[in-house]
């Protein structure tokens, strides 16, 4: 019986990661096509949606789920479904090669630093807002 | 923005988060370490192989739901990002590096090997 109840929590996870990744995944191509230009030369879109990703899963994995008692696949929905989906390391890696092919040397240089310390560098702020809200 | 490349994009998102889950799950039952493994593998495979559809000339809707919807949702830089600042909040600075190097030199060689391996079959 425990074992059956943990096989079907393990499905609810599962149903639940899809479903926040369909959501995740979706929102970055709206954000792509929205807010940007599809010709630009520089990636601005992935940037975007990896930045502000990173923040958002610090700060939430760190503070909002953790003061809010949320049941644990919820979370994981949250979390590693709808902003691990959001964000993306693959297109990043592709777009950083495609600007190095098209002899755009200093933009995939830029791009990449830009990904490494802007991602750092939000995640870290992420964790920030959490230790700021726990002041209060 | 049509409304089936939204669905075919969601689509590939649902699938492509629960493989993460699913191999992030493996992984860390079979590799008991603190250093972040899992999402490696994942965003390493996941780089090769959008670059190999990218260099095979996928387009339109295939590519919305296998390259943006799967293999984007699939691969995190959230989760990594995550990770890496863990390992600099325990001061396990060459642990940092490492994964930082692994990453994204890594990831970029292999999308590149992957443009050119997709390019033999496109």
């Amino acid at each position: 019986m425990d074992k059956l109840r943990k096989k079907g929590g393990i499905g609810v996870v599962y149903l639940l990661v899809g479903a926040a990744g369909f959501l995740g995944a979706s929102l970055r191509y709206s954000i792509g096509i929205f807010l940007f230009h599809e010709s630009a030369v520089f990636p601005f879109a992935t940037l975007t949606v990896n930045l502000l990703g990173s923040f958002l899963l610090a700060w939430l994995m760190t503070g909002l789920l953790v003061r809010f008692s949320l049941p644990a696949h919820l979370k994981t929905a949250l979390g590693t479904g709808f902003v691990g989906s959001f964000t993306t390391f693959s297109t990043l890696s592709v777009e950083t090669v495609t600007l190095f092919l098209d002899g755009k040397t200093a933009l995939a240089v830029l791009y990449v630093a830009a990904s490494i310390f802007g991602g750092l560098w939000m995640s870290r702020l992420g964790f920030r807002v959490t230790k700021g809200e726990e002041a209060e | 923005m049509s409304m089936f490349h939204f669905l075919m994009v969601g689509m590939g998102g649902f699938f492509g988060a629960i493989c993460r889950l699913w191999v992030s799950q493996v992984i860390n039952k079979r590799i008991v370490s603190r250093f972040p493994a899992a999402t490696l593998v994942i965003n390493l495979s996941g780089s090769l192989l959008l670059g190999i559809m990218v260099g095979s000339g996928i387009e339109g809707s295939l590519f919305m739901l296998i390259g943006t919807g799967f293999m984007g949702a699939f691969t995190t830089f959230s989760t990594f990002n995550l990770e890496a600042i863990q390992l600099h909040m325990d001061k396990r600075k060459k642990e940092l590096i490492l994964y930082n190097v692994l990453s994204y030199g890594g990831g970029i060689l292999l999308a590149l090997l992957g443009i050119e391996l997709g390019k033999l079959f496109g």
